[in-house]
C-alpha cells in the first residue's frame, strides 16, 4: 500500500507561507454538517488533488493508547461498508493517480492525486470512508505487526531517530507532544480494532475535518461535489473539545546523552520550548521562523554556518530551525556536527558563544534582507505545486489557525523587525531547553 | 451507527466531463534565431528554463569515453572569478538554481529564477556554460570521484548485464559504449580531454528550450540570446541510426551471488514509428513494470520467481530495442528464460483482450497529467518532446492518441515486433538449468 509516514519534521526550516497577491486566492465554505471547505483553483494543468485532514493525532490520544491514531491512519486502508479492504489505493491506482496518508500530533491527513476529470470519484470514497469503516471484515491484527514493523524500521534501527524521540520526551514535562507519533511501542502492542473503532467514531466526522480541493477545478463545482458527497454525512455532535495538559513553567536544564555504535557522526542538539503560532498573533512566531533563517537557514550564508563551518572550523555542519505551526506549543532547535578533532562539549560551546555574539552585535541589514528574500523564494516556489499549497493550508487550519492567519504568514514574515528578532533570540531559555549529545560507543 | 449510502461508483462517469485544462504552448524564435516552447504562466512570479543539448555521450572520441559527463560534472565547480563555494553561495543568495546533467543522447541545463532575480541568475548560468573554470584540482577531484564510481558500478551485476547487452546489441555504433567511460579512459582524460568536450556538446546549433512561468515570449527571446550566443559551432557529426545486431542466444557471464541479472530483448521500433503509440501501449500491458502486467502477474504472483520483472520500449534517439530484465535464483535460471520465451509466444500470438486494453486506457490516461507538476516540470517536457519530435499540439492530443488505439492496432504491432526467435539473453551469475 505504501503509506508514507512522517514522523520526524525535518530539522531544516519548515517554511509555512502564504501566497502573494499574483495569485488566485483559495476560497472557503463550510457545509451545513460542519465540513470545511478550501478550493485553491491552479489550472495550469488537468490535475486536482484532494486532501482530507481530521482535526486530530497522536496528543489528541487516550493516556495508555500512544500510537492509535497513526493505527487508524493505516486501518483507514482497510475494508467499508462498499469497498474491500486495499480496494481504495488500488482504485487510485488503476485510475494512473496517487494517494497516500500521514500523520501528525495535531492532525491526520488523506491524500489523493489524480487527473482532474477523476476527482468525483475520489471524493466519493474518501466521503465513504469517513463513516463507513469496517473493522470487523478487515486484517485489523496483521496491521498491528506492520505499524510496529514500522517503529523498528524508521525509528529504533535509527539512532538519530531515537534520539529526537528522547529529546522530545525530556522537552515536554506534561504535554503529550513528548509522546512520539508512532507511538511506544509497549502500548502499540495493546491495540485493537475495538480501541481503534472508537477512536474513529469520535474523531472522524465532517465537523472534526477540512476537505482541501487544489488544482484544475471550479470553486463552484468542487463545493457541489462536496454537498452531493460529504453533504449527507452527519456531524457528530458528541464530539469533544480539544484540551491537553498544557506545560508548567520550566525551571531547570535537562541534558541526556545517547551512544549507539551506529552513529557515524555524532553531533550535538538543543530544543527549546517555544511560542506557537496564534491565530491573529503572529508575530512573536515569525520572529522565531526568521531567527531561524538568520542562524541557520541556509548552508552556505547563514551566521552559524558562517561561524563555525567556514571561518573557525569548528564544525562540519551547524543548524536552527522552528516549528511553530502546532496547537499548542512550539520547539525552537540549534545543533552542530563536530569537525574532526573537536569534542562535544568544545562545540556546545562555539555554538551558545556565537548565539551570544550574535545577540551581542544584533542583526545585519544585508543578512536579513537575503534571509527575507529566501522567504519569499520558498513561497513562490512553493505556490508552483498546488498539493504545498494543500498542505500548507490544511496544517494551518488544523492547528487553531485561519486562512487568513496562513494567508497572511508571509506579509508577518517580511515585516519583522531586528528589535523582535533579537527579542525572540533572548527568549531562548537554557531552563526551558534540553541539549542532547549523539555519539558513537566509546 | 449511521450508513451512509454512497452513490454508485460509476456515478463519476455519469457527469458530462467539464472543460479541464489545456496547456497553453507557444512557439519563440529570438532575434538570434534561437527557437523554443513557451508556456507562459504569469500568477507566481518565477520562471523554469530546460535546456537539452543533443549528443551527449555519443560525441566522446574513441578512447576519451566519460569526457563530457565529466565536463558537466565540472561546470558547477566554479566559473569566472568565482570558486566552487563562491558560485554556490552567490547562487543560494538569489535563491536561484542552476544545474547540468549529462547522458548518452544529450547534456541538459536546469534553470529556474524567481522574477526579481531572473537577470542575476541567468548571468550565472551564462559563466558556467561559457566560463567554467576546469581547474585542475576540480578535475583530479571529479575523476577521482567517477573512477570509485565506475568500479562499483564493474561490481554490480545489473550494470554488467546492461553494459554487455549494449555491446552486443549495437555492435560499432557508440551506444556500445559506457557513458561514464571505463576505468582506462577516465584515468587517461586530461584538461584538454575536457575543454574539447566542452566545445563539442554545448554547441549553438544543437540546443532545444522548454520554458514555463512568469516571463513573456520578448523576455525569453532577450535571455536565450545572452546565454547561448556566443557558442560554438556544432563540427562532430551525431551518430548513425544503430542496427541492432546482438543474435539470437544466450550469453552467460559468471558473477558469485545467489542470483542472476537477466538482460533480455531484440530489436524494436523507431519513436517516429506510425505503430509507436500502440507498441507503447502493447508493453504497458505486457511488462510495463508495475503490478498487473501479463509479466508480473505470470512471473512474481503466479510463480514467485522474481521480485519484480519489466520490459520497456526503448526508442531512442540514434536506436532501438525491445528489452526487459529481472533477477531470479540461480537454480531458477532456466525456468525463467523458458517461461519468457512463452510469453513472447503468447505476446507474439494476438493474446491481449479488449479487457486489457481498456484497463490500461484508463491507467495511462488518468496518469499522464499528474507529469505536469508545476513549471519545471512543464519546462523539462517541453524540451523533452521537441527531442523525441513531437509536435507542438501533443501534449494536449496526447491522450486522444492512447484512446484512439484499437486491438486490432495492438494485434498488428504485436505480430510486427514481438518475435521470440530473435531473443537474446545476457545472463550474469552462476545460471542453472540452461539447455
Amino acid at each position: 500500500m505504501g503509506l508514507l509516514i512522517r514522523l520526524v519534521p525535518a530539522i531544516a526550516l519548515v517554511l509555512a507561507l502564504a501566497l502573494p497577491a499574483a495569485a488566485r486566492a483559495p476560497q472557503q465554505f463550510t457545509l451545513d454538517n460542519g465540513l470545511e471547505l478550501v478550493v485553491i483553483e491552479d489550472r495550469r494543468a488537468p490535475v486536482v488533488t484532494q486532501m482530507i485532514w481530521y482535526r486530530v493525532g497522536a496528543a489528541d490520544e487516550p493516556a495508555g493508547l500512544s500510537g492509535i491514531a497513526h493505527y487508524l491512519e493505516h486501518l483507514m486502508f482497510k475494508a467499508t461498508e462498499t469497498m474491500e479492504q486495499g480496494e481504495f489505493s488500488a482504485t487510485v491506482e488503476a485510475q494512473g493517480g496517487r494517494d497516500n496518508a500521514f500523520t501528525s500530533w495535531d492532525y491526520t491527513a488523506y491524500h489523493q492525486r489524480v487527473a482532474a476529470d477523476r476527482l468525483e470519484l475520489m471524493m466519493q470514497m474518501e466521503a465513504d470512508r469517513m463513516v463507513n469503516l469496517r473493522l470487523d471484515r478487515s486484517d485489523w491484527l496483521p496491521e498491528r505487526a506492520v505499524i510496529l514493523e514500522e517503529r523498528g524500521q524508521v525509528l529504533e534501527s535509527r539512532p538519530e531517530a531515537v534520539f529526537n524521540e528522547q529529546m522530545r520526551a525530556a522537552l515536554f514535562q506534561n504535554h503529550p507532544y513528548g509522546i512520539p507519533i508512532i507511538g511506544w511501542r509497549h502500548e502499540m502492542e495493546l491495540l485493537d480494532d475495538v480501541i481503534a473503532e472508537d477512536f474513529y467514531r469520535i474523531h472522524y466526522a465532517p465537523n472534526n475535518a477540512v476537505l482541501v480541493i487544489a488544482g484544475d477545478v471550479d470553486a463552484d463545482h468542487a463545493l457541489e461535489l462536496a454537498q452531493r458527497h460529504y453533504g449527507p454525512i452527519p456531524a457528530n455532535a458528541d464530539l469533544p473539545p480539544r484540551t491537553r495538559p498544557q506545560e508548567p513553567p520550566h525551571h531547570a536544564e535537562r541534558r541526556l546523552t545517547l551512544r549507539d555504535a551506529r552513529v557515524g557522526q555524532p553531533y550535538v542538539n538543543r530544543m527549546y520550548l517555544a511560542p506557537n503560532r496564534r491565530s491573529g498573533d503572529q508575530r512573536e512566531a515569525a520572529a522565531f521562523q526568521v531567527l531561524a533563517g538568520l542562524l541557520g537557514g541556509s548552508a552556505q550564508t547563514s551566521v552559524l554556518e558562517r561561524r563555525l563551518t567556514y571561518d573557525e572550523g569548528v564544525s562540519l555542519s551547524a543548524w536552527a530551525g522552528y516549528m511553530g505551526t502546532s496547537l499548542d506549543h512550539g520547539v525552537f532547535s540549534l545543533g552542530v556536527m563536530p569537525a574532526p578533532g573537536v569534542d562535544m562539549q568544545e562545540a556546545e560551546d562555539a555554538l551558545d558563544r556565537v548565539l551570544a555574539e550574535f545577540i551581542e552585535n544584533g542583526v545585519d541589514m544585508d543578512q536579513l534582507e537575503r534571509v527575507r528574500m529566501q522567504l519569499r523564494a520558498a513561497l513562490i516556489y512553493e505556490q508552483d505545486s498546488a498539493t504545498a499549497r494543500a498542505r500548507t493550508i490544511g496544517a494551518a487550519l488544523t492547528t487553531g489557525l485561519t486562512l487568513d492567519d496562513s494567508e497572511g504568514w508571509i506579509d508577518i514574515l517580511q515585516d519583522i523587525t531586528p528589535d523582535e528578532i533579537l527579542a525572540a533570540a533572548r527568549q531562548l531559555d537554557r531552563r526551558a531547553s534540553v541539549t542532547g549529545w549523539l555519539m558513537g560507543e566509546e | 451507527m449511521k450508513i451512509i449510502k454512497p452513490l454508485s461508483l460509476s456515478l463519476a462517469l455519469a457527469f458530462a466531463t467539464p472543460l479541464h485544462a489545456e496547456i497553453d504552448i507557444q512557439p519563440v524564435t529570438t532575434d538570434q534565431g534561437f527557437t523554443a516552447w513557451l508556456s507562459e504562466e504569469r500568477s507566481i512570479p518565477f520562471v523554469a528554463i530546460e535546456l537539452i543539448f543533443p549528443g551527449g555521450a555519443n560525441l566522446d572520441p574513441d578512447g576519451a569515453e566519460g569526457a563530457v559527463a565529466l565536463m558537466i560534472d565540472l561546470l558547477s565547480e566554479g566559473a569566472g572569478e568565482l570558486d566552487a563555494q563562491d558560485y554556490a553561495a552567490a547562487l543560494e543568495s538569489l535563491a536561484g538554481g542552476v544545474s547540468f546533467s549529462a547522458g548518452r543522447d544529450s547534456v541538459s541545463l536546469t534553470i529556474r529564477a524567481l522574477t526579481e532575480n531572473r537577470d542575476a541568475v541567468v548571468d550565472l548560468a551564462r559563466l558556467a556554460l561559457m566560463e567554467p573554470r576546469f581547474d585542475e584540482g576540480s578535475l583530479a577531484r571529479a575523476r577521482a570521484q567517477q573512477l570509485s564510481s565506475l568500479e562499483r558500478a564493474a561490481r554490480n551485476p545489473n550494470t554488467i548485464a546492461s553494459r554487455a547487452f549494449n555491446e552486443m546489441a549495437y555492435d560499432g555504433h557508440p551506444y556500445a559504449r559506457a557513458t561514464d567511460g571505463t576505468s582506462e579512459t577516465v584515468a587517461d582524460l586530461t584538461r584538454e580531454d575536457i575543454t574539447a568536450a566542452h566545445q563539442t556538446a554545448l554547441t549553438r546549433d544543437r540546443v532545444l528550450v522548454g520554458a514555463a512561468g512568469d516571463i513573456s515570449a520578448d523576455e525569453l527571446g532577450v535571455i536565450l540570446d545572452r546565454l547561448l550566443a556566443e557558442l560554438p559551432e556544432a563540427t562532430t557529426p551525431l551518430p548513425d541510426y544503430a542496427d541492432f545486431t546482438a543474435p539470437p542466444g544466450v550469453t552467460v557471464i559468471p558473477h558469485d551471488g545467489p542470483q542472476s541479472v537477466i538482460a533480455f530483448g531484440h530489436a524494436g521500433l523507431p519513436r517516429d514509428d506510425d505503430d509507436f503509440m500502440a507498441a507503447f501501449l502493447m508493453n504497458e500491458i505486457f511488462g510495463g513494470g508495475r503490478f498487473g502486467t501479463r509479466l508480473m502477474t505470470e512471473l512474481r504472483e503466479t510463480r514467485g520467481l522474481t521480485y519484480g520483472v519489466g520490459t520497456s520500449l526503448a526508442s531512442a534517439a540514434h536506436g532501438d530495442s525491445f528489452q526487459g530484465r529481472l533477477s531470479t535464483e540461480n537454480a531458477r535460471v532456466g525456468e525463467v528464460v523458458q517461461l519468457l520465451r512463452d510469453e513472447w509466444e503468447w505476446l507474439a500470438s494476438g493474446s491481449i483482450t479488449e479487457e486489457d486494453l481498456a484497463r490500461i486506457k484508463t491507467y495511462l490516461t488518468g496518469a499522464y497529467p499528474l507529469r505536469f507538476e508545476g513549471n519545471g516540470s512543464i519546462a523539462s517536457i517541453l524540451a523533452s518532446m521537441q527531442f523525441q519530435g513531437f509536435d507542438i499540439d501533443y501534449v494536449n492530443i496526447r491522450n486522444d492518441l492512447v484512446r484512439d488505439v484499437t486491438l486490432e492496432d495492438i494485434h498488428r504491432v504485436s505480430e510486427r515486433v514481438i518475435q521470440p526467435d530473435a531473443l537474446h539473453f545476457v545472463i550474469v551469475g552462476q545460471p542453472q538449468g540452461l539447455d
